[in-house]
C-alpha cells in the first residue's frame, strides 16, 4: 500500500527503470508459469492479456483446488452427517476464515458469501437500505461509480422516495472533497457508497478520509472494493468501513463468488436478504426464526467449490504478498503511462495523483472499438467500451475509452507489445 | 496486418473519415435512433419517404469506423430505393456480414463490409444503422438496440 500512497509526482516525471529490471523484484517467470492460459497464442501472436480489470486469469493452484473439491470430497455443506459433507463444510468455512484474515475483519461471521460484488451491494441496498431508508433521506455516491454501485441505490430510492446524491470529481479524476463534505452536511444522508479504486479512471480514492468524514456525521459507509482488493492490502478495521464488497473473479478466484464484509452489529440488526434453506434456525408455518450470522445471509446452496477456489486464490496471492504485487503493478503503470504519453494524439483519461493498476485512454480520430479489434489481432487483449461507467464517459464527453489493466503476471515487454500494437492502429488509420 | 486490411478497407476508412449524408433532415418523414449497448454507440437516421420511395436519407452520431462507414455507405445505397427494396438489401447485407452467405453479389459498394464476417463481435457495429432505418420505417418510437 505504501508504494501506492507515496506517489505525488505526475507519472511521466518519474525516473525510468533500468533496462530489464522489474521493480518489486518478483520472480515473474515463476508467477507466469502458474497460469496455464498465458502460454497460448492468439491470432498467431503470444497472448498479452491486459483486460485484468474485467476479469483476471486463474493460477493452477485455484484450478486444482476446484478440481480437487469435485474429485475428492464434494458434497453439500452444513447438512450432512457423512464424511464428505463434513470435509466440504470444513473447506468452505476454511475459505471464510481466509477471507476474514485477508481483510483483517474482527469476526469470521462478518464475511458473507454472495455471487459477486453486484449482489453484495444489492444485499446492502435491499436489506440495510430497505429497513432504514425513508422518503426524503439521501444516499450519497460519487460520479465515478460502476453501474453496480449506482443502480441498486436508484432502485432503493424509487422504492422508498429517497434521493440519490452524487459527489463530483475533477478533470484529473479526483474526488472533490469540499463537495463531498458539503453533500454530507445536508443532515439527510443515511448511507455513503463509493468505489475504492475506479475501474474507469484508475483513481484510488482516499478511502480512510472519506469514511472518517462520513462517520464524523454518524453516516455508515459501503466501499466497492471490486477493483482494489487484487492490487492493494485492505484492512477493514483500519479503514473502519461498515461494508466492503468484492468479487472473487477479479482476485484470481473463480467467477460466481462474491464477498460482503459487514460490521457484526449492523449485519445482526439487518433483516435477511433472501429466504430459503440454510438461513433459518426453525421453520413452522406460523413463524420462522432466522439463523445467526453469516448463514442468515446465505440462503440456499452456495457455490461451494467456487468459495473454496477463492480461498486457494487468496493463499496463492499471499505467497507473493500484496505489497510486492502493488510495487510491481505500480512500476508497470508508471512505465505504461510514460510510454503511452509519447504517442501523438493519445489522451489518458484519469490522471489522479493516486492511481493503480489501469490506464484508460482515447486516440484522436480513432474509436476505441477499432483500437480493440486491431490490438486483438496483435495478440493484445484490452477492454474497449464504457466500462459499465456511462456517467464517467458522459463527464468527459466520450462514448467509450480503451483500457489496459494490469495483473501481477504482466511484464514490461507486454507494455511494449501494447505500444507497438497501438502504433499499428495509427498506421492503419493514418 | 494483411487480414486487418480485409476489414479496414480503404473505402471504409474513407467513409469513416468523411461520412456521406452526415446531417439532419429537418423535414424527415421517418426518424429513429439506434444504440449499441455494448459500446454505447448511438446513431440517428432520418428519411424523407415519398410514395414509398426514399427521396433523401441521412444520419448523425458517433461510432467506430465500422458503424460510421456502414451508416454512410447505407445512406448512399438506399437513396432512391423503394421501402420494399430496403428489406431485401438488408437481408442480403446481413447474410454477408454474418458469413451466412459469402456472395456480396448485388450489394454493390456495401460488399466492402464483407470482411466483418471474420470479426463476430463487430457484426453489431455494421448493422446498427440498418436496424435504425428498419425501425424508422416501422415507426418505432423507442431507440432500437442491436440485441
Ligand atoms: C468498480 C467495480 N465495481 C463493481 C463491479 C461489478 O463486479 P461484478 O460484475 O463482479 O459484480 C466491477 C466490475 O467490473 C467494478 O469494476
Amino acid at each position: 500500500m505504501s508504494a501506492l500512497h507515496s506517489v505525488t509526482a505526475p507519472h511521466p516525471a518519474l525516473p525510468p527503470l533500468r533496462e530489464g529490471l522489474e521493480r518489486g523484484d518478483l520472480d515473474l517467470a515463476r508467477i507466469r508459469a502458474d497460469f496455464p492460459i498465458l502460454r497460448q497464442r492468439v491470432h498467431g501472436k503470444p497472448l498479452v492479456y491486459l483486460d485484468n480489470a474485467a476479469s483476471v486469469q486463474k493460477p493452477q493452484a485455484v484450478i486444482d483446488a476446484i478440481s480437487d473439491c469435485y474429485s475428492d470430497y464434494y458434497a453439500n455443506i452444513h447438512r450432512g452427517v457423512h464424511l464428505l459433507s463434513e470435509r466440504s463444510t470444513v473447506a468452505y468455512e476454511g475459505a471464510r476464515e481466509k477471507v476474514r484474515a485477508f481483510l483483517n475483519a474482527a469476526h469470521v461471521q462478518e464475511i458473507i458469501f454472495t455471487r459477486n460484488t453486484t449482489e453484495s451491494i444489492n444485499l446492502v441496498a435491499s436489506s440495510f437500505g430497505g429497513s432504514t431508508v425513508k422518503a426524503g433521506d439521501e444516499i450519497l455516491i460519487t460520479a465515478m461509480e460502476h453501474h453496480s454501485n449506482i443502480v441498486p441505490w436508484q432502485m432503493l430510492c424509487e422504492r422508498t422516495g429517497a434521493l440519490l446524491k452524487v459527489a463530483p470529481f475533477t478533470d484529473a479524476g479526483e474526488l472533490i472533497l469540499e463537495e463531498y463534505e458539503r453533500l454530507l452536511d445536508s443532515g439527510r444522508v443515511r448511507l455513503v457508497a463509493f468505489v475504492h479504486l475506479s475501474n474507469a479512471l484508475g483513481t484510488l480514492n482516499p478511502a480512510k478520509t472519506l469514511i472518517d468524514l462520513a462517520h464524523a456525521r454518524g453516516i455508515p459507509v459501503l466501499v466497492d472494493g471490486a477493483q482494489s482488493v487484487p492490487h492493494l492490502a485492505v484492512d477493514v478495521q483500519a479503514l473502519d468501513c461498515d461494508f466492503y464488497a468484492f468479487s472473487s473473479h477479479k482476485i484470481y478466484g473463480p467467477s460466481g463468488v462474491g464477498v460482503l464484509y459487514g460490521k457484526k452489529a449492523l449485519l445482526e440488526a439487518m433483516p435477511p436478504y433472501q429466504g430459503g434453506g440454510d438461513m433459518i434456525r426453525l421453520v413452522t408455518f406460523e413463524k420462522t426464526e432466522y439463523a445467526d450470522l453469516p448463514n442468515k445471509f446465505e440462503a440456499g446452496t452456495p457455490n461451494i467449490a467456487g468459495v473454496i477456489g477463492l480461498g486457494a486464490a487468496l493463499d496463492w496471492l499471499n505467497t507473493i504478498g500484496l505489497d510486492a504485487v502493488a510495487a510491481h503493478e505500480h512500476a508497470l503503470l508508471e512505465y505504461a503511462t510514460a510510454q503511452l504519453s509519447g504517442i501523438p494524439g493519445l489522451n489518458i483519461m484519469g490522471t489522479a495523483r493516486d492511481k493503480a493498476a489501469l490506464v484508460a485512454f482515447t486516440l484522436r480520430g480513432i474509436h476505441p472499438h477499432d483500437i480493440g479489434t486491431i490490438l486483438d489481432r496483435e495478440g493484445v487483449a484490452i477492454r474497449a467500451g464504457h466500462h459499465c461507467a456511462q456517467p464517467v464517459m458522459q463527464r468527459y464527453g466520450v462514448p467509450a475509452t480503451a483500457r489496459a489493466s494490469f495483473a501481477v503476471y504482466n511484464t514490461r515487454d507486454e507494455v511494449d507489445a501494447l505500444i507497438k500494437a497501438l502504433c499499428k492502429v495509427k498506421e492503419l488509420f493514418a | 496486418m494483411s487480414d486487418l486490411r480485409d476489414l479496414y478497407q480503404e473505402v471504409i476508412l474513407d467513409h469513416n473519415k468523411r461520412p456521406r449524408n452526415f446531417r439532419i433532415i429537418d423535414q424527415a418523414t421517418h426518424h429513429a435512433d439506434g444504440v449499441n449497448p455494448l459500446c454505447g454507440d448511438r446513431v440517428s437516421v432520418f428519411l424523407d419517404v415519398q410514395d414509398g420511395v426514399i427521396k433523401d436519407i441521412a444520419f448523425q452520431g458517433a461510432g467506430c469506423a465500422i458503424s460510421s462507414a456502414s451508416a454512410s455507405l447505407m445512406t448512399e445505397a438506399l437513396k432512391g430505393k423503394s421501402v420494399v427494396e430496403v428489406e431485401h438489401l438488408f437481408e442480403a447485407f446481413h447474410n454477408v456480414v454474418t458469413g451466412e452467405c459469402d456472395c456480396p453479389k448485388g450489394l454493390g459498394k456495401l460488399g466492402v463490409l464483407a470482411g466483418v464476417r471474420d470479426y463476430p463481435s463487430r457484426v453489431k457495429c455494421a448493422t446498427l444503422a440498418w436496424h435504425a432505418v428498419r425501425a424508422a420505417l416501422q415507426e418505432h418510437q423507442q431507440p432500437v438496440a442491436t440485441e
